[in-house]
């Protein structure tokens, strides 16, 4: 417990760290308990569409459908965070693993990663994934799928330099001499190594995946309607914006409060960490 | 030198082909052809049959890929048999649509990106810092979908200075596409400005603790040969391949500030290629974007290697 403990005071030794987690904690929050906490069910109507505006009924106003603004707002990044989290999971997974392999082993193994990475990498992803979501439909398991196989691309190429740092150092040597076997000096020499930097890049990856998932749900891609989601509440209310503009102000405030939160607590974090983050390549 | 720059073309060329291969399996990995897209509800029996026999798609998968890139290598991209027109003619107008946004944007970004970068380290840390990097997160992270609608309702609907969507057809002329981007290459600028910005402060950063550097203060050079001439040109070296990697992720966002302001670019056609389920235009334009991202790749690697003498020693740096 002691090594949260320090990156906790390391996020939390900056303003903006501290305001960065606090927002993240906020939405994560929120997700968790907001069905108990919502004014109104997400798809009930209200008999006075043509008032529109904030009133006290209805906070934030309702949408063209007349439904109750705040509420669809507050239950519309449950389905993004839940997504985006677990592919985050999915890629650290298998994008680590493959990664801290082909830097350990070198040789055939690392050449035929690295390969195998530099032609995923030159496919536009944004096309694939619509293409995917196009055929198999926008299940949250397919989404979590490929979401986490692209964006599990990066961590390859990461979690691989930063090996590369590591076995050349005397206590990989050590624990080899010692005839260690290669998951025991993986797991207990090189990952606690490694660790840092794949957290920070996790942090990242997890907001340019909900950028990523936002963007799909936009371009009518991500949540089927009614289900309530940021991006495609600021996609159907953005045509009516000079109207009304609660119903695409807040979900995009929700949604950008988010994704800055997850940046300036990744950069509180690699900053405490001593990691430079914005040297990394992107993809 | 010579071997490791043909060593870098072959590496390109080798994975521009594993690249089609992908994608050509991808698309027929996927269930239902081109002919059931094209056929709708009438894709059954003697129809569907037809179908597929006059546009070939009964051969077998190795056949028909042999084919295509027969017909790539002869610079035929292939026929839309939803839209019964050569692939070349839907894409050609749109791509240079396209390749119009991104470089004005880039024109515009990466200068601005170059001079706050390094506006932002030398003054690490204070005001002008603090706002450099403040602004440049917050255009970093906000999503262009985000940016683009503040935009039109701002400049397009509010003050009225611009039009808000984009009205053309896709093969206006030049000048025509000029004078309708402003917004969307404004959308794509401040994202890219921000994400380059942030690259160029921490190499410079870096370059300026350098010991070459402290020499040349020491040597009492004025402070901005020290910074135009010593320390930013080394800061822009390891900045070059990652600006090339940068403006090949943000292709992913072209497609979106495509949609936003309805802009008749390859972005907005590929969408649209994905919803009516026109295959043949989905690979074409993937590989294109795919050849798109390689050849930045290679040059940047180029240049990279041509200004850089330390690197020339070295086998590739994978």
């Amino acid at each position: 417990m002691n090594s949260l403990h320090t990156l906790l005071t390391g996020i939390l030794a900056s303003r903006s760290g501290r305001f960065g987690l606090s927002m993240v904690l906020f939405h994560v929050l929120l997700a968790l308990v907001s069905p108990w906490l919502v004014p109104y069910q997400f798809d009930s109507q209200s008999e006075i569409i043509n008032h529109i505006g904030p009133s006290l009924q209805h906070w934030a106003g309702l949408d063209t459908l007349g439904r109750d603004v705040l509420t669809r707002t507050m239950l519309g990044g449950r389905q993004a965070i839940l997504v985006t989290l677990l592919a985050t999971c999915l890629a650290l997974t298998w994008g680590g693993f493959c990664g801290i392999m082909a830097g350990y082993k070198g040789g055939r193994t690392d050449e035929v990663i690295m390969r195998g990475i530099d032609i995923f990498l030159a496919i536009p992803f944004m096309i694939f994934l619509l293409l995917v979501i196009a055929t198999f439909g926008n299940d949250p398991v397919v989404m979590i799928l490929t979401l986490g196989f692209f964006y599990g691309i990066g961590f390859v190429r990461l979690a691989r330099a930063a090996t590369l740092d590591v076995v050349v150092k005397d206590y990989v040597l050590a624990a080899k001499s010692r005839g260690e076997g290669t998951f025991s000096i993986l797991f207990r020499e090189i990952l606690p190594n490694v660790r840092d930097v794949l957290l920070v890049e996790s942090a990242m990856r997890w907001s340019w995946m909900l950028l990523a998932f936002s963007a799909l749900s936009f371009l009518g891609f991500g949540v089927t309607p009614p289900t309530p989601d940021w991006g495609l509440m600021i996609a159907s209310a953005r045509i009516y914006m000079a109207l009304a503009a609660w119903p695409v102000l807040l979900p995009m405030i929700a949604l950008s409060s988010l994704i800055i939160g997850i940046n300036l607590t990744a950069d509180a974090l690699a900053k405490s960490l001593g990691l430079d983050r914005s040297t990394r390549v992107l993809l | 030198m010579l071997l490791l720059i043909a060593r870098r073309f072959l590496f390109a060329l080798i994975t521009l082909w594993a690249v089609s291969v992908v994608v050509f399996i991808a698309v027929e990995l996927l269930p239902g052809d081109a002919c059931q897209a094209f056929l709708g509800q009438m894709a059954q029996g003697q129809r569907l049959d037809n179908c597929r026999s006059k546009h070939q798609l009964d051969r077998p998968a190795p056949v028909r890929y042999l084919k295509w890139a027969d017909g790539l290598m002869a610079g035929d991209l292939g026929q839309s048999i939803k839209r019964d027109k050569p692939l070349a003619d839907i894409i050609g107008s749109r791509f240079r649509n396209t390749v119009i946004l991104g470089l004005s944007a880039a024109v515009l970004g990466i200068p601005l990106a170059i001079l706050l970068g390094a506006i932002a380290a030398l003054y690490r840390d204070r005001q002008a810092d603090l706002w450099i990097s403040g602004i440049a997160i917050f255009c970093m992270t906000v999503p262009e979908f985000i940016t683009g609608t503040l935009l039109i309702s701002v400049f397009g609907v509010w003050l009225g200075w611009l039009p808000g969507i984009v009205i053309m057809r896709a093969d206006a002329p030049v000048l025509e596409v000029l004078s309708n981007i402003v917004l969307p290459v404004i959308t794509l600028t401040l994202v890219m400005v921000a994400h380059i910005m942030r690259m160029v402060r921490t190499s410079m950063i870096n370059i300026l603790a350098s010991d070459f550097v402290l020499m040349g203060s020491l040597k009492g050079l004025p402070r901005w040969r020290l910074v135009l001439q010593h320390a930013l040109p080394n800061a822009l070296l390891p900045a070059i391949n990652l600006i090339a990697l940068n403006i090949a992720w943000l292709m992913g966002g072209v497609l979106v500030v495509e949609v936003v302001f309805n802009y008749p670019g390859i972005g907005r056609l590929s969408v649209n290629a994905i919803a009516d389920r026109d295959f043949a235009l989905v690979q074409a334009i993937a590989l294109l974007m795919a050849s798109i991202y390689i050849s930045l790749n290679l040059f940047a690697d180029l240049v990279t290697l041509l200004l850089n003498p330390r690197l020339r020693s070295q086998r590739g740096t994978g």
